[in-house]
């Protein structure tokens, strides 16, 4: 079963190639990792699906591995949590102008938008959870997908709760919380 | 204060309480070797390095300090990888300094330019590429903050020409600022209740005692857990001397060639309590059939090896000194006779099967000979090894009472480990005996080190088991490959002669009558000698678990007609 973490991480190079190397270390297959910045320069977010076959184990090694690189500040479950997850996809369609009103008109339906046209084809931008994305190209490939790319999953829980912190000791690990905890420090 | 980069680096380690470095110097490293003159610095010039990374490993691990080791940028670098490895399977505190080619330079394959920080990744804590002189100050505080804090382990910072040798303004920064580095040390009420709830119940509770008793200095909570609940204590490899081997409740070593009795006490237990230690698969034998009966509490530093390989009842997050220190209130007294006669039963069985209590054949067997090396130093030397048969009879026969005089490679099981690390022992205690216990395979994996040991007057006594043989990979061929010897017949120098090329004095043994006094001869000399022990050629260390069998599913010593 695929489990979504989110991890803030020190905003410093090579962090990336941490995560990732250690993943692949501990033989952990990454679904999905988008990495961007956040409010705080500082500080960048990973939303990372990982595929779990031993389930809340496999969890909860997970996110004790991820806290002993030192640049991660904070790591979240939020599997099982009320998110708002979204993927970002563009898709080129081979289409000729005979057919581009249904692809126009599939695109309203799943309030995705064409970004591009060329005489023999368009870009589809459609942001949404994974099931829609893979709703919509499933309608397309018939029509023709030339080339596609995707973000990868990137996900916020709802409203002002956080995700599930394993580790004992580790709760409440938002970054204003961990400077103060750096003042602390002998 | 304005300085070079080279010279904040003296000044940073200076500050950290460095006395020694172990080195080598080459062309991306020279400007620090040139600034170090400056600096009240002991540098060893070790004769690779390998060996100044595990002079540095054993000198942190006699010193309780963090050590250090330098090289420079390329094959300099790389040649610490086995010893950096070594550091981090066994959580040891070694911070190496590496140079590197100028910053403008990197990624143009440039003269020795090797990716050190990307090599070292995963057997490094953490680790660093520093581009900049106003990096260096900071990065270097910070790296020995990590390599000592939470479970300790290697840090490597790498160091580019530029930032070497460019000035910049020196402050020492007064703080580390790591918002993601929060090592737990305490563990919180209500699963320390939970804990002392198991072993009110306990009728058959044992202490596994690991390498993170001695890496927190929990020695003295741990005696007085172990007294006040009367639990007998049974020790990791790298866990040997936190606990008195004397003590009546020291059950000795566990694991694949841990006492058998030990073995049966664990698998017979009712209750693990897991000090600091990591449930590695050298102790467990398989996972299916371990400890079936016991609950089990976890106090570990490191919250990644809580449940890791051992699904535990009550995992305690936090420093073994803090955790025991704040269960050793909350827990009652209780005697456990019957449990401790149990295992006493097993421990009759097993003395009728020592080799100890052979009769003596005049040949050498490694068993007798640590036991004799054990008695003349009275128990008191620092002992350090290679790896193979003669590590398992050292940590089988070589009784310590103390902590920090053990010096083992127990996770990566690094041969050509012994000689370099006694070395820099030697430089963390210098006024104690510091014997090397080697095989012939292991020794000439490092033995040019011999030099640095004359160079320096290193007081070290080495002893080398010779059996002709990689004696424990022939022990695995003779067990479970039909004796068929593969690769495993080894021709070794004359290690006296060789011994002496190096300007070591040595002696070689080959009759049971010459043992006592040779180590009498090496005791007396000053400085470092080496004796070569002839040993039975085919002797096998017992007992074994054999890998993937139960751990008391063990092969015996056969009882002697």
């Amino acid at each position: 079963m695929n489990y979504t973490f989110i991890a803030l991480v020190e905003n410093k190079p090579g962090v990336l190639n941490r995560v990732a190397s250690l993943f692949r270390r501990r033989n952990f297959n990454i679904e999905s990792l988008a990495v961007g910045r956040t409010e705080n320069p500082e500080v960048s977010r990973m939303t990372v699906v990982v595929d779990c076959p031993n389930g809340d184990v496999d969890a909860h090694r997970i996110e004790a591995n991820l806290y002993k690189l030192v640049n991660v500040i904070d790591v979240q479950d939020v599997t099982h949590q009320p998110v708002v997850a979204r993927d970002l996809a563009l898709i080129k369609v081979r289409v000729g102008p005979e057919r581009r009103a249904e692809v126009n008109g599939l695109a309203e339906i799943f309030r995705a938008r064409i970004v591009d046209v060329a005489p023999d084809s368009v870009v589809v931008e459609i942001t949404g959870t994974e099931d829609k994305i893979e709703g919509m190209i499933e309608l397309l490939r018939p029509i023709g997908i030339v080339e596609m790319v995707r973000t990868g999953q990137i996900s916020m829980t709802r409203g002002v709760h956080d995700g599930v912190r394993r580790m004992p000791g580790m709760e409440s690990r938002r970054y204003e919380d961990v400077m103060d905890m750096a003042e602390m420090m002998p | 204060m304005k300085l070079k980069g080279a010279e904040i680096v003296w000044e940073c380690l200076v500050r950290e309480g460095v006395e020694v470095v172990f080195g080598y110097p080459g062309g991306a490293n020279m400007p620090i070797y040139d600034a170090m003159l400056n600096y009240p610095v002991h540098h060893v010039l070790v004769r690779h390095e390998q060996g100044g990374a595990h002079m540095a490993d054993g000198y942190a691990r006699a010193s309780g300090k963090v050590g250090v080791a330098m090289a420079t940028s390329g094959p300099g670098a790389t040649n610490l990888v086995t010893g950096i490895a070594t550091a981090m399977m066994d959580s040891v505190p070694v911070v190496f300094i590496t140079g590197q080619v100028a910053a403008h330079l990197i990624g143009g394959d440039a003269f020795q330019e090797t990716d050190v920080t990307g090599i070292t990744l995963p057997i490094t804590k953490h680790n660093y590429l520093v581009t900049r002189a106003e990096e260096i100050a900071e990065t270097i505080r910070e790296a020995f903050y990590i390599a000592k804090s939470g479970r300790p382990g290697p840090v490597l910072i790498d160091i580019c020409k530029n930032a070497q040798v460019e000035s910049c303004e020196f402050a020492y920064p007064e703080e580390v600022k790591l918002p993601g580095y929060q090592p737990v040390t305490r563990s919180p009420r209500n699963l320390l209740d939970d804990a002392v709830a198991l072993i009110e119940k306990a009728k058959k509770p044992i202490i596994l005692c690991g390498h993170g008793v001695i890496m927190s200095n929990a020695e003295e909570e741990l005696m007085q857990f172990a007294v006040k609940t009367q639990t007998p204590v049974a020790s990791t490899l790298l866990g040997l001397g936190a606990f008195p081997a004397s003590h009546e409740l020291s059950l000795g070593m566990m694991g694949m060639h841990g006492e058998a009795y030990t073995n049966l006490a664990i698998q017979n237990s009712d209750l693990i309590l897991a000090f600091g230690m990591r449930f590695d698969d050298r102790v467990t034998g398989t996972l299916k059939t371990y400890a079936p009966k016991a609950k089990k509490i976890h106090i570990e530093i490191d919250p990644s090896e809580v449940h890791k390989n051992v699904f535990v009842d009550v995992p305690l997050v936090g420093d073994v000194k803090t955790v025991v220190a704040d269960l050793i209130p909350l827990v009652d007294e209780y005697d456990h006779d019957e449990w401790k006669q149990e295992i006493n039963g097993w421990k009759n069985e097993a003395d009728t099967r020592s080799i100890m209590n052979w009769e003596e054949d005049g040949r050498l067997y490694v068993a007798h000979l640590i036991a004799d090396i054990w008695k003349a130093t009275g128990g008191g030397a620092i002992v350090t090894t290679d790896v193979g048969q003669h590590q398992m009879w050292t940590a089988q026969y070589y009784q310590l009472e103390k902590p920090n005089r053990w010096i083992t490679s127990g996770g990566a099981g690094t041969m050509g480990f012994g000689l370099p690390s006694a070395i820099g022992a030697w430089f963390a205690a210098k006024d104690q005996e510091i014997w090397a216990v080697a095989g012939d395979g292991g020794f000439q994996m490092t033995a040019a080190e011999l030099t640095t040991a004359v160079q320096e007057g290193a007081n070290v006594k080495v002893a080398i088991m010779n059996n002709s043989f990689l004696g424990m990979v022939r022990q695995w061929q003779e067990f479970f490959f039909e004796k068929r010897y593969s690769a495993v017949n080894m021709l070794a120098p004359d290690f006296v002669k060789l011994a002496e090329a190096h300007g070591v004095p040595a002696k070689r043994v080959t009759k049971r009558e010459e043992v006592n006094e040779a180590i009498e001869w090496a005791r007396s000399i000053k400085g470092p000698t080496v004796l070569e022990f002839r040993v039975e050629m085919e002797d096998a260390v017992y007992p074994m678990v054999p890998a993937g069998a139960a751990l008391h599913e063990m092969i015996r010593r056969p009882v002697k007609a």
